[in-house]
This record gives C-alpha cells, structure tokens and sequence, in this order.
C-alpha cells in the first residue's frame, strides 16, 4: 500500500519547458503512465511521445488522467492549481518554486471544500517506490517497504531516503510537502493519510525552522497517532530574521525556532535526531522491527 | 524585502492613508531646509536604518526649531546604531526623515500579516502602542486581538467594528478607522506585502488617526510583478556578500565560522550547518547553489564563498537529484583551477551521475578529499580546520 500515487495514477504535466519534459521522460522511464500534457496554445502536438493539449479539462476528458505534476514558471502557477481542480483531477504536485504567497493564500482557499488534493508548491513531488514517480525525486534511490518520509525540503528528503535504503529500510511513500509558507498538503494531512495507510508502520518526518507546522503535528501525533514517528529538524544553527533558501524558512518574532520544535515533537513521544546524517539510524534503533 | 520609514510612508500616503508630513535628508543643511519647509516649530528628526528600537538607540531626536533640526541631524548622520535588531555590529545612518510633530493623546498598535497556519490574513491590533508587539504578547497577551481576513473575501464591515470596540473606541471613531484599515489591506494586498505595521497609531486630540510610525515588508516572491516596489530596495542596508548572492540567483547567508559551505537545496544546506556543528566545527555561510546548479553557478558560489577571509576550508555538499554531479564537479574543478583553490577542499557527491563526478574531481589533479556519506562530509571538513573547536 501507499498514499497519494500507485499503479493506478494517470499522470497529466502541466507546463512542457525543459524541466516538465525532463522529468516527464524520468517519470515515464520509471514506469509511471504519463498520458497527457497541457501547454496552451499547443494542442494537437505530441511533446516526448506525449499527447498535449490546450487545456486541463480536454486532457482529462481524453485520457482519464488522474494526477497532475504542474511545472508552470511562477506568475502562471496558481493559475495551473485552479485549473487542475476545475479538470476534476484527484491530485495536483506543484514543483514551482517562486509563486508569490498571496497567490497561493488565495488558490488554496479556493479549493476549500473540493476533492482534489493539492501537493505543495516549491516540493519535489511524490514517489511510491517501484510503483509511481511524481516530480523531481531521484527515484532509483527509493526502495518499497514499511516506512512513510514526509518533509518540507527537496535534497534533505533524497538524503533521508538514501539513508534508509542503504540500511535496507524501504519505503511506503516518500513525500516533500514544500517550503513554502502556504503549501497544499500539511504534515497534518500527511501524518494521517500514513496513519490510516495499514502498509506504513513507521513515518520520518523531517521539518525546518518557521512557522508552526511542526508544533502542530506534534499534537496530531500525541492525540491521534499509533504509527510510531522518528523526525529530524533542520536549522538548528540558523540566525533569527534570515530567509534560509526556503521562502518559509526564517525564524520570526522568536517563533519557528528548531530547539522549539524538537521540544515539542518530543514531548509528544517522538525521537528526534540530532543529526542529519542519523535520520535512518535513529529510525533503526527506535523501531527494531523495521530491520531486515 | 525590508524598506525605510519614509518609503512606507510614501506608500501609505499614495493609499490615502493619514501620515505626518516629512521630508528626507542627508546632510544637515537639508535636514534644515526640511524642517523650515514643515508646518510648526516642533520636528522630529529620525535615523532610516532597517532595524526597530531607534528611538532607545538614539536614532530618534525632537527638534524644536530648524537651527536644532540642523544640529541634531549633524549627530545622527553618520552615527553607528545599535539597537537589539541591529545586532552588536550596528548601522551607520545615512539617511535621516524630517517629521512633523504631533499631539498625542494615545498610542495603538495595527499590523497585518500573513497567517502561515490559519491560511489567511491576520489583522493584529492592540491598545499597547509604541511597544514591540512580541514583548506584548509575552507580558499581557490578553491586550492583543487578532482578526482573520480570506483575501477572497475581503474585510468585512463586523471586523472593523470588531477591531474598533476592542481598542476601546465609540461609533465616531470606528467610522474613522474604517477607512484607515481598508487601505492597508488594500495596500497589502495590491502591493503583495508580508507586514505592514503602524506602532504606533496615534488618535490625536482631536480624535483623527495618523500613523506616526510604519513598517512594510514585501514578499521577495512577487517582486517581479511590482517593479516600483523593488526599486525601493537600498543597497546599504544589505549585507555585500548576499546582495552579490541575490543577484547571481544563490541564497547565501553570511555566518561566523570557518567552514565554507555549498550545498544544493535549503533543506539539505541547513542539514549541512547542522551537521558541522554536530561534528564540533562552525560553518562559515549557508549556501544553496538551487536545484538547477550549473558549472557557472558552482564557479560563482565558489568565489562568493572564497571571498570570506574567515574561511579556511571548503565542503561542498551535493544530492543529485535534478542536478547532475558529474556538472557540479566540472564547475569545482573549474573554480578551484581558476581562483588558485588554497583551502582544503572536501566534496561529497551522491545520487544523479555522483560517479562520474568523483571520477572528474579524481582526474583534476586537486588536492580534493572525496568522501562518501553527510557524517564523514562533517568530519573531514572539521579535520581540515584543525579539529572540532577550532
């Protein structure tokens, strides 16, 4: 089993510059059915085998497509999301990075209350190993098993997971949420759709400094969690009041620091790591049962 | 991205939103002229740096004719500040306002922000004016009231009824506020903002609101589309290593120890200062190259890095994932022939083509130590410097 993504995703790409056809080709490569793109103003076209079309509603009418991996530069991103939810499409994976944030306040409220599910912005996608490759994640170094990742970075995530598969520890669903300070999916959501997955029995979480989101899954997973969650934090060495790479990264008013963080995910019952490079380790000595 | 007091109150006077009249100078003779030119006698005369607590670093100065405005601008002009958010370093004063005085009869607090976990914006008011806002929330968090707006809603008229009965305020008054908070949140709004702050909002004698001072701070993300706004930006008050980073497209931070880093992702490059200090060692930047890093852009953070004089060794720190490591590596080994690399140099590549980049880094001739996992990437790196401590 798995969340978000497995055999039966119908991949849809919105937005065929260099890194949508790129990862398009990657995804196919993987295995992943991609049976649609959207490029206005070039339907008709067929873009690395690909069949394109002008609008999202046409794509999905056409070729059943149920995810979308939306690759639109910036100004049109948002745009991209509501166009996704407006197809009908059951999941939406926005790997720009750089949309404004009033764009996505206003995106994600208008998508209260309908079905789709929106994954990021400013993330590298969804991969369910040996079964489905939304994004940008390498996915060769995945490997399938018990174990949920879900984090706001790119590169740290891809390090985590490596960690794990070099131990033999595979994976349920390896998730990047986004770093940015509005993003569709929230380590909430994501910790109980692992929850009620019955195949992951065990989560890395792995956040960074800003915001609040981490104090907040530490409540959902004292209150409502039996799957057992290992974290790591990163920016435990970064200032106050500077932007660390992510738009959501800055530590603010003396809030969204990491000592604050670990605190709270270890009250509520979470190792936390200390070290990057003892993701996969500490997830090992915690839940012995995960070894091979 | 931040902006001075007098480019906030431009923006708020273009919204229609009540300042005090002023000038800005940057000699004391202008400092003069400006206050001659002010109605009243009385002028306050106040130090534009990027950073609050002014008034207590005495950045903040009244005036009671233009002679003293001339003089007092003489003192502030060219002084260091030190306030608590300009750290122990502190910034010289290049730019003073000239402002009208004017009569108080209380201080408010008004601020909108953008609500990271509620997903909407938040209006933020408080009858405890002229303090910082946090040292509010911590003594009397109960003086605070926060109010959120779905900006595909708009402000609705209860919420200013709200915000106005909160900070004690009759009918008469709200009917003034009105119009006051409509245009910050259309302000916010049309100009993509992060804060906009008014500590404090004054209630005059005679009843009208004025914002005595203003904070913007706008969303790096949509400066594209407001080409005005970005124009605001001073070169001065940025740190000269990130504004060259900003403009070669790398997000650099500027830290204070020794370890040069360049990584590829902002959660990865985090990790990385995270790991040196872990290993004992201190970490000189955080550096993320992006996901789409480049031979030129390897070249460029190399030398942004390398212009550090604190820096005495180099860890590069890559997980290929979208970028390739075999063109990270040919960016390296370009970089450091071309500087005339003199630090140490420790490169860790994982993932997308990472053998064919060791191999490359193998062939350079560099004096590169290779190595293979984030742990031992730490640790080499420390040993470089001389050991953990050091």
């Amino acid at each position: 089993m798995s969340i978000l993504c497995d055999q039966s995703t119908r991949l849809l790409v919105q937005g065929l510059g260099r890194m949508g056809r790129l990862h398009a080709r990657l995804s196919i490569e993987y295995g992943t059915p991609v049976v649609a793109g959207v490029a206005p103003g070039k339907g008709g076209r067929v873009i690395e085998g690909i069949p394109v079309f002008d609008t999202a509603r046409a794509a999905v009418k056409q070729t059943g497509a149920n995810a979308s991996v939306i690759f639109v530069p910036p100004p049109g991103a948002a745009d991209a999301v509501l166009e996704a939810a407006a197809a009908g499409l059951e999941l939406a994976v926005c790997i720009t990075e750089g949309i404004p944030a009033l764009d996505m306040l206003r995106a994600k409220r208008a998508l209260d209350g309908c079905p789709m599910r929106l994954v990021g912005p400013n993330c590298p996608g969804v991969v369910t190993p040996d079964q489905c490759r939304i994004g940008i994640m390498p996915a060769e170094i995945t490997r399938p098993g018990p174990v949920g990742v879900v984090s706001r970075s790119g590169t740290l995530t891809y390090e985590a997971v490596d960690q794990l598969s070099r131990l033999g520890i595979g994976q349920s669903t390896c998730l990047g949420i986004g770093g940015d300070p509005i993003t569709g999916t929230t380590f909430l959501d994501a910790l109980a759709l692992f929850e009620a997955d019955p195949e992951t029995r065990a989560v890395v979480l792995i956040g960074e400094i800003g915001g609040s989101a981490e104090e907040e899954a530490a409540e959902f997973i004292q209150g409502q969690m039996k799957t057992p969650v290992v974290a790591f934090i990163a920016g435990q060495n970064a200032p106050p009041g500077k932007r660390m790479g992510h738009a959501g990264a800055i530590i603010a008013g003396g809030k969204g620091r990491a000592a604050d963080k670990i605190a709270a995910l270890e009250r509520a019952g979470v190792v936390v790591a200390r070290s990057p490079a003892e993701i996969g380790s500490t997830l090992a000595e915690s839940v012995p049962s995960l070894r091979p | 991205m931040n902006v001075h007091e007098y480019q906030a109150k431009q923006l708020l006077r273009e919204y229609g939103v009540p300042v005090p009249a002023g000038e800005l100078a940057t000699t004391p003779g202008e400092a003069e002229a400006a206050a001659r030119a002010l109605p009243g006698d009385v002028c306050v005369v106040k130090a534009q740096i990027h950073a609050g607590g002014r008034g207590k670093a005495g950045g903040i100065k009244l005036a009671k004719s233009p002679k003293e405005a001339k003089h007092v601008a003489s003192e502030i002009l060219g002084m260091t500040l030190r306030s608590r958010q300009t750290g122990p370093e502190g910034k010289v004063v290049r730019k003073v306002y000239v402002e009208a005085g004017c009569e108080i009869a209380s201080e408010l607090y008004l601020a909108i922000v953008l609500d990271r976990s509620a997903e909407k914006l938040a209006i933020i008011a408080s009858t405890e004016g002229g303090m910082e806002i946090e040292e509010v929330a911590a003594r009397s968090p109960e003086k605070i009231v926060t109010l959120l707006v779905d900006p595909n809603v708009g402000l609705a008229a209860y919420q200013v009824r709200e915000i106005g009965f909160s900070l004690g305020f009759e009918m008469e008054r709200i009917a003034k506020l009105e119009p006051f908070l409509r245009a910050l949140v259309r302000l916010f709004v049309e100009k993509d903002a992060s804060l906009v702050e008014i500590n404090p909002l004054v209630v005059m004698p005679s009843g009208d609101l004025i914002a005595l001072d203003a904070k913007l701070n706008f969303d790096d993300n949509a400066l594209y589309r407001h080409p005005e706004v970005a124009g605001l930006r001073d070169p001065d008050e940025e740190d000269p290593r990130e504004r060259e980073a900003r403009e070669i497209d790398l997000a650099y931070v500027g830290l204070d120890g020794n370890i040069g880093c360049m990584v590829n992702g902002a959660g990865l490059a985090m990790a990385t200062l995270d790991v040196i200090s872990v290993c004992g060692g201190s970490p000189a930047n955080f550096l993320d190259a992006g996901g789409d890093a480049d031979e030129e852009k390897v070249r460029d953070a190399f030398k942004l890095i390398l212009r550090d004089p604190k820096v005495k060794a180099i860890l590069v720190n890559i997980f290929g994932g979208i970028v390739r490591c075999d063109l990270i590596a040919e960016g390296v080994a370009a970089a450091a022939s071309e500087i005339g690399l003199e630090v140490p140099l420790v490169v860790r590549l994982q993932g997308n083509s990472a053998a064919e980049g060791r191999a490359i880094l193998a062939k350079s001739g560099l004096n590169v130590t290779p190595v293979e996992t984030l742990r031992e990437a730490a640790e080499a790196a420390v040993a470089a410097v001389g050991g953990p401590g050091r």
